[in-house]
Formats: C-alpha cells, structure tokens, sequence
C-alpha cells in the first residue's frame, strides 16, 4: 500500500533535512530522553530528607515498592481502573459507532452529538460526575434510593463504589474519542467484503465477528493503547477532583501515588523507580501495538 | 411500513436513547448552573432550569480570577498546538522528500516519543525547568510538550499520497525546496492541519498534572486548576450552582474549537486509520 518514494526529491540539499528534523530531535532529547535517563538513574538513589546528598542504594528503592503494601494496592486499583476503561469503554463505543455506521437521515447531527465528550477535560467530567453522584442529593443516589426503597448510597465512604464511579466517568469522557475512530475504521472497510458475506447468507451478528471485528483490529489495537495511557496518566485531574485517592487508597491509582510520592512526600527514590516500572509497563504495550499494526498492515497488502 | 423502514425507525430511536443517555450528565450540570445554593441541595433533585444562570456564571468568573485563567490557558493551548503542528510538517517535509543518513530514524523516534509520556519522567523535567528557571512561565508550561508522534505520523501519511509529479513540477519551474513546501504542501495540507490542532488544542487545555507542578502562583494557573480551586474554595456544602456555571464556561473553548472543525477533524482522522 504504502508508497514510500526512495528517490531524492530535491537533489543538492544535503543539510536541508536535518536542519527540519532538528528541533523535533532536539525537543525529544532534551525533554524526554534525557529526563527520563536521569529518571532511571535516580531510580537506584536516595535522598536524604532534605534533598542534601544522594545515597547509592542499587534496587533498594524497588524493593522498597514491591514489598510495600501501598503500591500493591495502587497497582491492583489502577489495573481495575484501567481494564474498565479499556473494555467497557470499548465495547460501548464500537457498538455505538456500528449504529452509527448506516445510511441514515441526520448523520451528521448524530456524528456531532455523539462524539462531543471529546471536548471535555478529565476534570471537567470528574466535576460532573461528582455532582451526579453527590451523596445525599445527587441525581444518581436519589434514582438509587427511589428504586431500591431506601438504599443510601455513599461514593465518597465506600471503596468499591469509588473505583467503580471514577472509571464509569473517566469512561465516559472517553466515549467521543473512541467512536470517531471506530467510525473512521468502520468506514474504511470496503462495503463488498461485507456483502459478499451476507451474500453468502451469514447473519448480521456472523458478519461482524467473521468480516468486521478482524479487519478492524488495526483500530482497535490503537485504542486499547491510547484508552491505556489515558487509564494510566490523563485520568489524574479527574481523581484530583472527585476522589484525591481516596476513600482509604481505593482509588490511589499509580498517576496519584506518583504525584504524592514525588512532590509532596519528596520521596525521590521511590518516585523514580515507580517512572521506571510504568515505563516497562507502556513498552511492552507499546511494543505489542506496534506489532499489530505492521503486521496488519502486510495482511492487508 | 417496509421492513427497511422499521428498521431505520429503530436506528433512529437507538441513536436518540443515546445522544440523551450520554448528554443527561451535562444536561443535569447546566440545570445545576441555573439554580440558587438551596435549590441545588433540593430533595428529590429539580430537573428544570432556574433564573440564576447568569449570576453564577458572574460569581464563578470572579471567585477564580477566570478572565486571567483562560488567557493563559490560550496562549499555551494555541501555542503548543502551533509549534506541534510546524514542528510535525517539518520532520515529515525531511523523512518523505529527502535522502539522508539517519533517516531510518524514524521508526525508535516515534517509538520514544509513544514510550515516554510525561509520568515516567516528570521529577528530572522539573528539575531540568527549575534549571531553565522556567518554573512559573509559558516556556515551562509549554516545552515539555512539544514532542508530536500524532503529527509526524499524519503529516507522513499525507504526503505520501501527494503525487509524485507535483515536486518535480515546482523543480522545473525553479522553485527550490523550502518554497515549494510553503508555497504547495503546507496549504494542500490544510485538512490534516486542521485535525491536528483540534486534537492538540484539545489535550493541551485539559492538561492538569503538570500545569499543577510547574506553576505556583495564582497568576500563571490554567483553566483546570481552577476548577479545582472552586470546588476546594468552599465550605462542607458545596456550591454545586457555582462551581457547574465553572465548569460549563470552562469547556467552551474546547468544544468550539471541535464544533468548527468538525469536518476537517472527522477526514483527518479518516485518513490515519486508513493507513
């Protein structure tokens, strides 16, 4: 598909390219790469409590975290958090955006008023939510009560419901992001693929998982790592808002106890070697998109 | 009715059930926003609009200093958005139409950009901005950000679909590489230009976590801080009337910006998922 041009369009401009690439390089180096090897580096240190003097610990810091009760609570709330993200969120939105994905009167409004959540920051929809669910007064507790005959609920002294609220908003938010590109990847799919399907008389529910699910795996790779890194790091305004970790550490999602550790506690070490581990953790997703998607790509030729 | 008609009745009436299921949260909030402090705390909830929108509004603004917090806010987002996109054009200018050593690069570039997202390196970037003494200004709030694998990406896709004559065409006419990437690529690419700044206008006003640590006075606080400050400014009770009026006038901007661009941002994205 891809046709990569491998002649020289402008011949005798030998400095030109790296004079465009330049300030891209040089913004990549300077403010990722070289932060983050001072990350790794600091990862193995520890600062004595007034930021005087660095101590060389080797992996000190990392067993610190591993054998810490906190941070395994934080690693298990953030993998919760980010699983109903990814799939709930998902799922919803690739059904939605196959509904949407017919000749219909008004698709254009529809696009519109379905993808609009899009706009909204982390915090924005964490400030809603918790209005939604405000205790006592809040829309969602009075339906609750309503229909249960009398059930209090309460978000903000129950562990559970807390995670189980914050990942239904930051879900939410994300809804508008995830159908446009379901939509854009549902479109791109060549219509005769489909009817020579339905031709070959499998039902509407055999056509999705046989023809469209499978070619649209490129797409849906692509999500599951952005829907990731937002579950891991985008999310943090709206826990701010809503929760600050709590109740207890149920909500403590890694983003916050990384925040906490570094710039209130002014734990460096142990911050840095958290950077380092969720730096492992988006590699090898990372990694495992990137391979997807080439190799698609050649299916596809 | 045929069968394709009832059936187009039900896309409709799914697709509305939708639009209201996914709107009733805003909906609510901007009810909210309408409201006095005691009907806000209303038992059974009221689900129909006040007279009080304008005063809340009023209140919210001048509580959190808003005039101040949007400015900021938009020069950094347009900012951001801006360098993003000039720097993305450039990069893909270089990896489509030139021959060079390293240009291989490409590839671990963009896997490093995807690999190292703020987090995993946010202490040492505070530091190397107290350094720059960047702390509390726009450089600090800005560069840390300016790395783009969407853009390049983009940019890279397009351009390879550009005919191959066109460079040609502009060589023999005698126009020399950097006219005829200003003069012919930058406004054909247009369209993807577009869908970039919404998606980088977009996360550059939502920012949150590091606008929060690079900045410490009132003065250089952005949009989101601010909600954060209405709802932390108040008493056991909540304000919910004010801090809603907030909240709505803070997604404004960002939802203005994906509503005028709506066409453009919608092929964009067409374009990247095609691949």
């Amino acid at each position: 598909m891809e046709n990569v041009v491998e002649e020289e369009k402008f011949p005798g401009h030998p400095l030109l390219p790296y004079l465009l690439i330049l300030p891209s390089v040089a913004v990549i180096v300077v403010f990722l790469v070289f932060p983050f090897l001072q990350s790794v580096q600091e990862s193995f240190f520890a600062t004595t409590a007034f930021g005087t003097k660095s101590v060389f610990v080797g992996l000190r810091n990392y067993e610190r975290l591993f054998t810490s009760p906190d941070f395994r609570a934080s690693a298990v709330a953030t993998l919760l958090f980010a699983a109903f993200v990814m799939l709930v969120g998902l799922s919803v939105s690739l059904a939605v955006a196959h509904l949407l994905n017919q000749k219909l009167r008004g698709q254009g409004f529809y696009q519109i008023a379905l993808i609009w959540t899009y706009a909204l920051s982390p915090a924005v929809a964490g400030a809603i939510w918790a209005l939604m669910f405000a205790p006592a007064t809040g829309f969602v507790p009075y339906v609750v009560a309503k229909l249960s005959g009398g059930y209090l609920m309460n978000w903000m002294t129950n562990g559970s419901l807390a995670l189980l609220v914050v990942s239904a908003a930051a879900t939410w938010k994300m809804l508008g992001y995830n159908i446009v590109f379901f939509l854009a990847g549902l479109q791109n799919i060549p219509e005769e693929f489909v009817d020579a399907a339905r031709v070959d008389g499998a039902g509407p529910w055999r056509t999705f998982w046989d023809i469209t699910f499978p070619m649209l795996s490129p797409t849906t790779t692509f999500l599951l790592f952005v829907n990731m890194i937002y579950a891991f790091f985008q999310v943090f305004g709206l826990i701010d808002i809503m929760t600050q970790g709590g109740p207890g550490d149920a909500t403590n999602i890694l983003i916050y106890k990384l925040y906490r550790d570094a710039f209130l506690y002014l734990d460096t070490g142990a911050a840095s070697a958290e950077s380092c581990v969720v730096f492992v953790v988006i590699s090898v997703a990372a990694i495992i998109q990137l391979r997807f998607a080439t190799r698609k790509a050649i299916y596809a030729r | 009715m045929t069968p394709r008609q009832i059936k187009a009745g039900a896309s409709h009436a799914a697709l509305i059930a939708l639009v209201v299921v996914i709107a009733f949260p805003v909906f609510y909030a901007l009810i909210v926003s309408t409201l006095t402090f005691r009907q806000a705390y209303i038992y059974p909830p009221r689900l129909y609009p006040g007279t009080e929108l304008w005063n809340n509004v009023v209140d919210a603004w001048n509580r959190i200093n808003m005039g101040r917090l949007f400015f900021v806010t938009s020069v950094i987002s347009v900012g951001a958005a801006v360098v993003k996109i000039v720097l993305s054009l450039m990069a893909a200018f270089a990896y489509t139409h030139f021959r060079f050593r390293g240009r291989a690069l490409l590839f671990p570039m963009t896997m490093i950009t995807q690999m190292l997202p703020l987090p995993v390196r946010i202490l040492p970037t505070y530091e190397l901005m107290a350094d720059f003494h960047w702390v509390n200004s726009y450089s600090g709030l800005m560069f840390p950000f300016f790395a783009s694998t969407t853009g390049i990406l983009l940019f890279r896709q397009f351009f390879l679909t550009v005919p191959r004559d066109m460079p040609d065409a502009a060589r023999v006419d005698g126009a020399g590489p950097l006219r005829y990437f200003w003069d012919i690529l930058v406004p054909v690419s247009r369209t993807n230009i577009a869908a970039l700044f919404v998606i980088e206008f977009i996360f550059m006003w939502s920012q949150y976590l590091w606008p929060l640590i690079v900045t410490n006075t009132a003065d250089m606080r952005v949009v989101q801080i601010g909600l954060k400050m209405l709802i932390a400014t108040d008493q056991i009770s909540p304000a919910w009337n004010v801090i809603m009026a907030g909240t709505i006038v803070s997604m404004l901007p960002p939802l203005a910006v994906l509503i005028a661009f709506r066409k453009s941002f919608a092929e964009g994205i067409a374009m990247q998922t095609a691949k």
